[in-house]
């Protein structure tokens, strides 16, 4: 007696357990990272117990205070640049009009996302050495400023596609000139995607590794290629804590990112 | 304070900053990179004038100590692993991506916000502390040979570490969200009828799968093949963390040519060559999205 089996319309058998097991593959590394942080022992890999020495002594290092100052300073600035370049592009990009050029902007602008990043990291290199620009501080926010734009550009794009025109035509219909209702109405409407752009451009630059390595000079050594350094030279305390330091950066920023487009797609609703 | 009155000033005046930058720091760059690829390489570093295509030739051909040209497949060992590494890493990510996808789009939309929010984490956090984090798991005295070897089930190491295996998972673990995300994208548009009604016209659980699911995220999954061939191919982090430099890919090769080796046309033709990858990725892509439009009228 064959008794056909019943199931729920469109469930993919083992679905869920295979999404279980996706997340756990998916932070199982970050967790074994952070835990083996707080690991008393100097060899990382036995664990003898909690500690938060490993933390009291990264913290304390001369080469890792500069290399954190240096990753900020870089971040803050290619932040500040990028979102400024990509929300003037924006607003010109995120209105329903249609020019000539408009295609090919958006696809510049898009050109950091699609080149392979050792690909940028070279050709940068090498354009550096063409014109003659010290390897330094000032190369790598160049750099950075560059493939900061389309993470900038994107949110602040979808913010103003997705913005109601009338109240900037309220503006103008009470004699508001452009500057002003572009001050008082448009700004204050787009800011959540410029916020959403900065965070992004700062994660971006603060964890980016290849193009840093490659323009990077004496003196501008960034957190990134600081850990790289210590990984080569072996697997220390000190690598789990500033990675673990990295990734709960990145994780404070994309949460806000992500608290920031999930409100603006309520309030548009 | 007055704006430029006339469209065209204003475009022009908001586009410039981009252009310029991106102009200036991007396409030079590339444009640098592409005309070094055919000089003459300066053993100190940089390049000497003189058009070559020396560097291009290196690829394929060593010369002897009789100068004749002889076939040296080296340098087409580690191309062909790049691409086989970078396809593995897509069907991998594809097997492993799809069903997660699919999972995520049928939960109610509190869930599936959560669910989306835990698979871009890892996406946005430094991706040289997610590799670095695979050398505790899979090296010698890692969480995983560790209680193996304490509990007597093996004695030896399973020499996991330095291995295309290695380089694989890592590939994979680092571009999955790429994966995940577009097929999402396009299986939560499902118009979810179109599955019931190839269930009332007696479709088994599979035919539906295969005929009526698969089609419709199509868009979704060649997008995230796309999105995940193109970093993969070009990877420097997983095969030089946890290859060991044994396994060479085109990113690391180029990075050596730039680094150590100082031969920056060669460095520049490989990237070249790298580029061309990427753009027939890019190109196939489009005729698909070509292809479809077609088909729907």
């Amino acid at each position: 007696m064959s008794k056909k089996k019943s199931f729920t319309l469109g469930e993919l058998p083992g679905a869920k357990i295979w999404t279980l097991a996706f997340f756990i593959y998916l932070y199982a590394p970050m967790v074994v990272l952070v835990v083996y942080s707080f690991n008393e022992n100097r060899r990382v890999m036995n664990w003898t117990g909690f500690s938060l020495d490993w933390y009291a002594k990264a913290f304390a290092n001369d080469n890792i205070q500069r290399a954190a100052w240096n990753s900020l300073m870089i971040a803050l600035v290619a932040t500040v640049c990028a979102v400024t370049i990509a929300t003037l592009a924006a607003l010109i990009l995120g209105r329903r009009n249609n020019f000539r050029g408009k295609d090919t902007s958006t696809g510049l602008i898009s050109l950091p996302l699609v080149v392979p990043e050792i690909a940028t990291a070279v050709a940068t290199l090498c354009f550096f050495a063409v014109v003659g620009i010290q390897l330094g501080l000032i190369s790598v926010i160049i750099a950075h400023t560059v493939f900061c734009i389309p993470f900038a550009f994107l949110p602040i794009r979808a913010r103003l596609e997705g913005m109601d025109d009338t109240l900037e035509q309220a503006s103008r219909d009470l004699y508001a000139n452009d500057w002003q209702t572009f001050r008082y109405v448009t700004l204050p409407l787009l800011m959540p995607g410029i916020f959403a752009g900065a965070m992004l451009s700062f994660i971006i630059s603060i964890d980016d590794f290849i193009i840093t390595l490659m323009v990077a000079g004496a003196g501008s050594t960034t957190l990134p290629l600081y850990i790289y350094g210590m990984i080569r030279r072996g697997i220390t305390p000190e690598v789990n804590v500033i990675s673990t330091v990295m990734l709960a950066i990145s994780i404070v920023f994309i949460t806000a990112y992500w608290l920031l487009t999930r409100r603006q797609s309520v309030t548009t609703h | 304070m007055n704006l430029p009155q006339n469209p065209a000033t204003r475009r022009f005046l908001g586009l410039l900053p981009a252009w310029l930058v991106i102009g200036i720091f991007m396409v030079m760059p590339m444009m640098i990179l592409l005309v070094f690829s055919f000089m003459e390489s300066d053993p100190y570093g940089g390049v000497d004038p003189g058009f070559t295509i020396e560097a291009y030739r290196q690829i394929l051909f060593d010369l002897n100590f009789d100068d004749e040209l002889e076939f040296d497949p080296v340098y087409l060992i580690i191309i062909g692993r790049s691409i086989l590494l970078a396809l593995i890493a897509v069907f991998g990510c594809l097997i492993f991506g799809f069903p997660v996808a699919y999972y995520i789009t049928r939960q109610e939309r509190r869930v599936q916000n959560m669910l989306l929010y835990l698979v871009t984490i890892p996406f946005w956090t430094n991706l040289l502390v997610r590799t670095y984090a695979w050398i505790l798991i899979l090296s010698g005295d890692g969480v995983i040979e560790q209680p193996l070897k304490s509990l007597g089930i093996i004695e030896n190491s399973l020499e996991m570490m330095y291995t295309n295996g290695a380089v694989a998972t890592g590939l994979v673990y680092s571009y999955l969200p790429l994966m995940v995300l577009p097929i999402y994208a396009s299986l939560e548009k499902l118009d979810f009828r179109l599955v019931e009604a190839a269930h009332d016209l007696y479709a088994s659980r599979f035919q539906a799968f295969k005929q009526v699911i698969v089609p419709l995220a199509k868009p979704g999954i060649i997008a995230g093949c796309i999105l995940v061939f193109v970093p993969s191919v070009g990877a420097f982090i997983a095969p030089d963390l946890l290859g060991g430099g044994k396994k060479l890919m085109l990113g690391s090769l180029i990075h050596l040519q730039f680094a150590s080796s100082r031969n920056w046309p060669f460095g520049g033709a490989i990237a070249m060559l790298l580029l061309a990858f990427v753009m027939i990725a890019l190109l196939w892509q489009l005729r698909s999205a070509r292809k479809r439009m077609e088909e729907s009228g």
